[in-house]
């Protein structure tokens, strides 16, 4: 019971009172990129979620059963941008092959996913935070997955009614979309305090 | 430099600085832009690190551009740029410990900087040693002078000091969310608001 309340705590807690795209910035560039469309916003979300918890899993076992017995951890950046590179890759070739529709809407930003800072962050807050058991480091890599699509999404509903609004014309784009999320960012603010 | 297309030096070093700067008009590396910058200090020892891992990675790239492969050239940028930011990490930690904890994992971060990587892609892997390390140096500094002018803005008005030295009236009351996540979105999105108007007066 007890580590299912701390599970349970853990995943409510990446998603919404520590959300890594609007209270530790990461994943800005996709959340700016994509964030146009809501169909395009869910699909890129989707891919995140897939990258994230593989590569969680993957790397707290490599940083677990690999670099630390043998003490390696100077090798830690490097084996973490790899596993994330190959993970990314592994997604590349299925969308492609089973949605080739999405695949070219994305365009650039699919192999991008390697370069999302979400991904990379999560794994070295995984480490960061010193989590000690694989079944909490897969769900809060879970978690932020589902926290970085919850973000992205309600972003892009935003922005679709945001195209409607008169924006002043040096305003257009990236200004308007960062004031947007700094004001989610308010409304988010409202959930710390949530969990000790 | 036996290139016919070698670029003039001065304009590749002060292209980062405006017209071509990394955040205000390519929108690259934005997550550093808004973490760090609650503080001058580690917005100005973040600036140093880019800089840092920018010139070496950029160095790297350029003497080994004849040997790479096509399909395996991100990987291969990737990887030198880990290695650096390794260093860089390293470095930090056993000369500026405090400074090492309170950036925290936005160090390791910069592995996945887009900057470094685009001006690996953009610049290093088609120009000689020297044009490179002038872009990285340039590209480098216009990177860490938009933190400095980011960092420096939110300081002064979450706290009322710079570099914890008091410089507004006692009167001054603190903004405390200026140091919130929701004061660096909102200063960098009206910085960037501020960068258009002024790019197209002056175009």
């Amino acid at each position: 019971m007890d580590t299912l309340n701390t599970l349970l705590l853990g995943f409510i807690s990446i998603v919404l009172i520590n959300n890594l795209v609007l209270t530790k910035f990461l994943g800005i560039c996709p959340f700016l990129g994509v964030s146009g469309r809501i169909d395009m916003a869910f699909g890129m979300g989707m891919a995140v979620t897939f990258v994230v918890t593989l590569s969680g899993i993957l790397t707290w076992m490599i940083d677990h059963f690999l670099l630390m017995p043998f003490g390696l951890e100077v090798m830690r950046y490097v084996c973490f941008i790899l596993v994330i590179a190959g993970a990314v890759q592994l997604v590349e070739m299925y969308v492609r092959k089973f949605f080739p529709p999405l695949y070219e809407s994305f365009g650039i930003f699919l192999p991008l996913i390697t370069t999302n800072c979400a991904i990379l962050g999560l794994c070295l807050f995984i480490n960061l935070w010193e989590i000690n058991s694989l079944l909490e480091a897969s769900v809060l890599s879970f978690g932020a997955g589902v926290g970085f699509t919850m973000a992205i999404c309600i972003m892009a509903g935003i922005r679709e009614n945001l195209n409607l609004v008169d924006v002043p014309q040096c305003f257009r784009g990236a200004p308007i979309t960062l004031i947007t999320a700094g004001l989610l960012t308010m409304a988010f603010m409202g959930f710390s305090g949530m969990i000790k | 430099m036996s290139d016919i297309s070698t670029p003039a030096l001065g304009p590749t070093f002060t292209a980062g600085f405006w017209k071509e700067n990394p955040v205000l008009r390519l929108l690259l590396g934005m997550c550093p832009t808004l973490a760090v910058t609650a503080a001058l200090k580690p917005a100005l020892t973040m600036g140093c690190c880019v800089i840092f891992v920018l010139t070496c990675s950029n160095i790297v790239v350029s003497l080994m551009r004849n040997l790479l492969k096509p399909h395996l050239r991100i990987l291969m940028f990737t990887l030198t740029i880990a290695t650096f930011v390794t260093i860089a990490d390293l470095i930090l930690k056993a000369f500026a410990a405090d400074m090492s904890a309170a950036l925290g994992p936005y160090v390791p971060l910069i592995i996945v900087n887009c900057i470094i990587i685009c001006r690996a892609e953009a610049c290093a892997s088609k120009n000689g040693l020297v044009v490179s390390v002038i872009d990285a140096l340039g590209m480098g500094l216009g990177f860490t002078m938009t933190l400095c002018v980011l960092a420096g803005i939110r300081e002064v008005l979450s706290t009322g000091k710079l570099m914890e030295v008091s410089v507004m009236p006692s009167a001054f009351v603190p903004w405390a969310a200026m140091g919130m996540p929701v004061g660096a979105f909102i200063t960098l999105g009206l910085m960037l608001g501020l960068v258009n108007i002024i790019a197209k007066k002056t175009s």
